[in-house]
């Protein structure tokens, strides 16, 4: 429909021209950029704070502002590249070099949505709501789908150093590896404490774990 | 946790039976069934009924009733106008959806402060009853089986229309969501919520034709300006302002996605 709205306007546009005339319609269809910086300066003005949810939360950083402009598009790889290494960049680990906590506390968390929106209460531990995208322990039969099922995780990839550390790097930064990639980047922004991504990352690869029954 | 929250809503005891065998079948198709049984009788005709008596009532301090509110098919028209909104008021000035007109109404005719008129914008139990999700209510009924024509041609609503979509795909907040986010895929779901992809014109039809609707979970109707700011406030965002122009760029956006779709509210959901 939008695309058909374009054309249509752009005819209108070459006839206009054609014509000499003043086009009618389309004629204050601004160009691409300016649609993307008043839809922007729109956003901004149409919001309130509330809460813990502050107005800077409309603030992009660089990959958010990328990755709208290219969405529904194909990203091209020289981009894809760039968001990849810079958010690549931004992993941290623990400084005692554990990377693996408590699969129990990380599956708590993982079912826990609360967190960050203005109705939460912010004095509360935010989880990760893994299972509102995930498939994980095959006991719970409420999961979504919009990410792949993470059912047999370490099992599949072997419990190794790599497994481990992918799993940290991936629940940090979804976007080092995937660009634009649907998952928050739970470390980079703080979502989650350091020993809870370690309970989250146990519940991936722990062998213990139900995700590896 | 989807069904423990469906379950706080009405018809709980027949939803019970649902229960025992969803989880055996097929969750959603259950659902879709317990659905399908309540649509004959939508707790909705009850907000549809209040908001016919306010229409036609004399209101506020002039005393005047919404005889005079023109929704784009001429003044007092009601039959058919939901399916044309959002439209360009000259009067205003502004691309209006429809709970901005509304209010628009009730502070330029029937003589509301601004304030007055959005003081209770969405309900909340019987003490805080919504006047506007009344109204939104009656008036969308009477659009029930017409076709979605919301005018693209015209070019303030065409610019509404494009700056919506930019705003469909905008990442932002802790959790670098857009509406893409849970609404750019096939076949997607949120825990065992069906995820409609709105970027399809499929799903965006099927989806905003049944807005406003019953909320089995919140026993309320709810309308569309609440349906967009309950998904900014999951997407972490601050709050989205009833009728700003934000809100009424995405409604342009998704409504004209809609165009040639037989409009089909207010439907019930969960």
């Amino acid at each position: 429909m939008g695309m058909k709205v374009g054309a249509r306007c752009i005819a209108g546009a070459l006839m206009a021209i054609v014509a000499g005339g003043v086009m009618h319609g389309c004629a204050s269809a601004p160009a691409e950029p300016d649609v993307t910086d008043r839809a922007a300066a729109m956003l901004k003005s149409s919001f309130k704070a509330r809460g813990q949810a502050t107005m800077d939360r409309l603030d992009q950083d660089e990959t958010q502002r990328l990755c709208s402009e290219y969405a529904g598009r194909t990203l091209p790889a020289s981009t894809a590249e760039t968001i990849e290494k810079a958010n690549l960049a931004t992993i941290r680990y623990p400084a005692d070099g554990k990377l693996v906590g408590d699969w129990k506390s990380g599956e708590k968390i993982a079912q826990s949505g609360q967190g960050f929106q203005y109705s939460d209460d912010p004095k509360k531990s935010a989880g990760a709501n893994c299972y509102a995208c995930h498939q994980l322990a095959p006991q719970e039969l409420s999961y979504g789908t919009i990410g792949p099922s993470l059912y047999g995780f370490g099992k599949r990839r072997g419990f190794t150093d790599a497994t481990r550390k992918y799993a940290w790097d991936k629940i940090y930064n979804a976007e080092a590896f995937a660009a634009c990639s649907n998952m928050p980047r739970f470390g980079q922004h703080h979502i989650l404490t350091e020993q809870q991504i370690r309970d989250v990352v146990a519940l991936l690869v722990d062998p213990a774990s139900p995700v590896n029954q | 946790m989807m069904l423990r929250t469906f379950a706080t809503g009405i018809a709980a005891t027949a939803l019970a039976a649902f229960i025992g065998s969803a989880l055996a079948e097929s969750t959603t198709d259950e659902i879709a069934k317990y659905r399908e049984a309540l649509q004959d009788g939508n707790p909705a005709e009850l907000w549809e009924a209040r908001g016919e008596e306010m229409w036609t009532k004399p209101r506020g301090p002039k005393q005047v009733s919404f005889a005079a509110c023109d929704l784009g098919l001429g003044a007092g028209v009601v039959k058919g106008a939901y399916a044309a909104l959002p439209r360009y008021f000259p009067d205003a000035a502004r691309v209006m959806d429809l709970e901005t007109r509304l209010v628009w109404c009730m502070v330029h005719q029937q003589g509301y402060t601004e304030a007055d008129a959005t003081k209770t914008t969405f309900g909340n139990g019987s003490a805080h009853r919504s006047d506007l999700e009344a109204l939104a209510a009656y008036v969308t009924s009477q659009s029930r089986g017409v076709r979605m024509n919301v005018a693209l041609d015209e070019p303030h609503v065409h610019d509404m229309y494009r700056l919506g979509e930019k705003m469909f795909y905008y990442r932002g907040g802790t959790h670098d969501f857009a509406c893409a986010t849970c609404h750019g895929d096939d076949g997607k779901r949120i825990r065992l919520q069906d995820l409609p992809n709105l970027t399809k014109l499929e799903g965006a039809q099927k989806a905003y034709t049944t807005w406003p609707a019953y909320r089995v979970s919140q026993g309320e109707v709810r309308t569309f300006q609440w349906r967009l700011n309950d998904c900014f406030r999951q997407q972490r965002f601050p709050e989205l302002e009833f009728g700003s122009d934000a809100s009424i760029a995405l409604t342009a956006y998704l409504a004209g996605r809609a165009n040639g779709a037989e409009y089909n509210g207010p439907a019930i959901k969960r």
